[in-house]
Order: C-alpha cells, then sequence, then structure tokens
C-alpha cells in the first residue's frame, strides 16, 4: 500500500498490462473499480466463497431487473437467488453483461503472435486463460466458469438484435463501487473488451480499492430498485442470520 | 424475421418422441444427424443446453455465441459455439423465426425473487436439469449447468438497454432444426413456468425428432 493510501481504505492492487486478479470479498466490504486510463475494461465473474457451487447468473441478474445492462442501482444475482453485490455509485451509466471474455484464438487473430519469451510481462493475455488461471487458485476449473460482467464497458443491441460496441463510455477516473451483499470469491481480467474496436492491444490501468462500508440499510436504492431485489435481499439476508 | 422450411419426413426419423411439459429429456445427437424441436402447442420454452459429448467440458456458451455472431437472437444461420469456440450445432431451419440466448432457466430460487417468496415450490426448470443429471451417468453437476437457450421464446432487447419478455413470436406446430457438427449430449427442460404469460401460464408438450 502507498503512504497517500487514506487509511480507511483495507487494501488496493493497480492491475496493469492487462493483469488478473482474484480474491475474497466480504460481506459489508465496497470495492471501487477504479479505471486509471480512459478505455479501459474489467472482466469479474462471482462465485460464493463458503460454496463456490453458487456463482455469478446472468440470466438471473438480468430477468429480475428487466435489463440487458448494469448501472447504479443494479445487483449481480447468484443462481440462488441471492445477491453477489449491488452498483452503490457508478460515474460511467453502462457495463455490458452479454458478450463475455476474449480467448487466446481471438487475440492471437486480431493482435498476433506474442511471448512473454519475447515481451516479458507485456505479452497478450486474453480474458478466458486469465479468469482460469485465477479459478485455478481456488480449485475452480472450465466447469466453474461461466458469464462475466465487463465493468466500463456499453455494447447495444439494436431492433434487429445485432451488438454494437460504444467508444468512450469510460473516462480516465470513472469508477463503479460495488458493496458486497455476500462473502464472495471474485476473479478478475483487466484485458480489453472483446468487441473493443482498437487496432493495438493495449489494455489499461485499473485500481481495486476496498473498505468497510457495512451491509445495505433498508432504504437502499438497490434494495429497493424494484420488488424483485427487495426480494433478493431477503434471501441474502436469511443466509447469514 | 425469417423462415426456412426443412424438407425432412417425420416418418424417416431415427427418433420421434413427445416430451411432455415439466420433464427433462437428456440425449445425444451424433455428427452429421439433424436434431430438429417442434413446438406442438405454440410459445412453449424448450430450455436447452448442449455439450461436446466426448469432453463435457466444452459445452454451449450463450457469451461466446452472441459475441461471435454478433445478435442475440438465434435463427436460420445461426451457430451454437462453445466455450473453446467450436460450433457444436449450426440451425438449418427454422419456422419460428427467433430464439432467445438471455432468459436463462427459471429455478426454485429465481422464482423467489422474479414472482413472489412463497413460490419456491413450483416446479422449475433447474430443478429438472438436476433430475435428469442426477439419473444419467454422464458424469454432470451443477457446475455443467450454464446459460442456456430458450427456443421459442422471444425476450427483444431494446436500444435502450431494456430486456422485456414479451408475447411469443411462435405458434403450434413451429420448429426448430439443427445440423450436429460433432457428436453432442442435448439436455432438455421442457419448462413448467406457470407465473409467466408469454406461454398463456400453459406449459405444453413438445416433439423432439433426430434423423441421420
Amino acid at each position: 500500500m502507498s503512504g497517500t493510501t487514506p487509511d480507511w481504505v483495507l487494501w488496493e492492487e493497480v492491475l496493469r498490462n492487462g493483469a488478473h486478479w482474484s480474491g475474497i470479498v466480504r460481506r459489508g466490504t465496497t470495492l471501487r473499480l477504479l479505471a486509471l486510463e480512459k478505455g479501459a475494461n474489467l472482466s469479474v465473474t462471482f462465485f460464493n466463497s463458503e460454496q463456490p457451487l453458487e456463482r455469478y447468473n446472468m440470466a438471473d441478474t438480468l430477468k429480475a431487473q428487466h435489463t440487458a445492462f448494469l448501472r447504479k442501482g443494479h445487483v449481480c444475482y447468484s443462481d440462488m437467488g441471492r445477491i453477489f453485490c449491488s452498483i452503490t455509485e457508478d460515474t460511467v451509466g453502462w457495463h455490458d453483461t452479454i458478450c463475455g471474455v476474449s480467448n487466446a484464438a481471438a487475440v492471437r487473430a486480431r493482435f498476433g503472435e506474442s511471448s512473454f519469451q519475447q515481451q516479458r510481462n507485456k505479452y497478450f493475455k486474453n480474458g478466458e486463460d486469465s479468469l482460469l488461471t485465477e479459478l485455478g487458485k481456488h480449485g475452480l476449473g472450465a466447469r466453474d466458469l461461466a458469464c462475466t460482467v465487463n465493468f466500463f464497458s456499453k455494447v447495444v443491441v439494436d431492433d434487429a438484435g445485432s451488438l454494437q460496441f460504444v467508444g468512450g463510455n469510460l473516462l480516465e477516473n470513472d469508477y463503479v463501487d460495488l458493496r458486497f451483499e455476500m462473502h464472495t470469491l471474485i476473479a478478475v481480467s483487466s484485458v480489453q473488451h472483446p468487441l473493443d474496436p482498437a487496432p493495438a492491444y493495449q489494455p489499461r490501468a485499473t485500481q481495486l480499492i476496498a473498505w468497510r462500508s457495512g451491509p445495505a440499510p433498508r432504504n437502499d436504492l438497490c434494495r429497493n430498485l424494484c420488488e424483485e431485489n427487495q426480494r433478493g435481499f431477503y434471501n441474502t439476508e436469511v443466509l447469514y442470520r | 424475421m425469417s423462415i426456412t422450411e426443412s424438407k425432412l419426413d417425420a416418418s424417416q426419423a431415427i427418433l420421434n418422441t413427445v416430451v411432455p411439459a415439466g420433464e427433462p429429456w437428456i440425449g445425444t445427437v451424433k455428427a452429421g444427424q439433424r436434431f430438429r424441436i417442434v413446438d406442438l402447442e405454440g410459445n412453449q420454452a424448450v430450455d436447452t443446453l448442449f455439450y461436446n459429448a466426448a469432453d463435457s467440458e466444452e459445452r454451449y456458451s450463450a457469451n461466446d455465441t452472441i459475441r461471435i455472431q454478433g445478435n442475440i437472437y438465434l435463427t436460420t444461420g445461426s451457430k451454437l459455439l462453445s466455450n473453446r469456440g467450436n460450433t457444436l450445432l449450426t440451425i438449418v431451419a427454422d419456422t419460428c423465426g427467433r430464439h432467445d440466448t438471455l432468459g436463462g432457466a427459471c429455478s426454485a430460487e429465481s422464482n423467489t425473487v422474479r414472482y413472489a417468496l412463497d413460490k419456491r415450490d413450483m416446479h422449475s426448470c433447474r430443478d429438472s436439469f438436476l433430475m435428469a443429471l442426477a439419473h444419467n451417468q454422464y458424469g454432470l453437476s451443477k457446475r455443467d449447468l450454464s446459460s442456456n437457450i430458450n427456443f421459442f421464446m422471444n425476450v427483444p432487447v431494446t436500444p435502450e438497454g431494456e430486456l422485456r419478455f414479451a408475447d411469443g413470436v411462435s405458434a403450434a406446430g413451429r420448429y426448430v432444426e439443427m445440423y450436429a457438427e460433432m457428436d453432442v449430449l442435448v439436455l432438455i427442460s421442457n419448462c413448467p413456468q406457470l407465473n409467466n404469460p408469454c406461454n398463456a401460464y400453459n406449459p405444453t408438450p413438445v416433439r423432439l425428432l433426430v434423423w441421420n
């Protein structure tokens, strides 16, 4: 931790060169995902750290909140009707939920060959291998890797269902705050969004900052976004009684 | 939405079976075979997962399928891609016109969130999936249940990002037919959802056919 870190920060981590990361974030902790440069992307997936068979569920997240993307007020649901985390602050306004992550073949086809031998820690990483590496540290593997949220990235869908990546969605120092409602294992890849049309492999730096925030109050925006979320919070709170 | 019919004759099919509402079905379709699902009474959701039959760690991936075809809907020509980027099956005929990739499967737990806490005891697709896996020898478990296709379901997304469960675009007798690009294991839950107006609160049977 740097000497300038405020004393309310539990820990912080800077992700450079497309780094991947995983760790446990406990209920009542808020994690800020901060873009140190514009154009960053953080692909994130969530597991119940006490029972990793319970994991982030894209469809349940979208259906409960009648949305195809995430922004302030939304929450991320598990496949067990519970809430991993809530978006309590958000300067971005649109986070992609449907596009998943890049893989080795796609990165090679797009940006060419790359190796550690040649490029040291600037070698080209891809989202799938990055997340599999982090999952492996917790005894999880390909069978456990389902959907991700691509924080900071915007992809819209037109009336015919076609996807369009929207550039300029994220500025330097933009952030999103995730307040964790469960003890959660998160795995993160900071490589570019797979539909980012940038011509070069150039993942942007991001920072994770954690602090103790306490769980959601009764009048919480995310809890009261919709009746579905009120029930999701009930299901979650029952687990910790 | 475009409609593509198939010329295959049901009397020549090597499998022709009806799956009642609320029942799972699990089986193998071999490379080169054609697999058809018929919506017998209309607007029935057929929650479906596919696996590489030789290595079930390779499975249908909603995110990869959506991203690589650049579209959230499935219809004729859509390739159903795996988590390794390989094509499991290709849709070769479709008289419905649009199938859903985002809505996933209902579960006891998600029903408590979506409808009411006292809906937990109602039958659900994920319970059907788990029961099918519990009674079979494929070595699959909850870990292998990822985001599924809902054949015949209409789940449009607006340009503003709103997700809707719209009235169905299917009707009695409409079907979707796929060509298997590799040996695939098929896991179906014929959806028992009684809380959603998109099937008129009336789950109905479907027919499965396979041709060599």
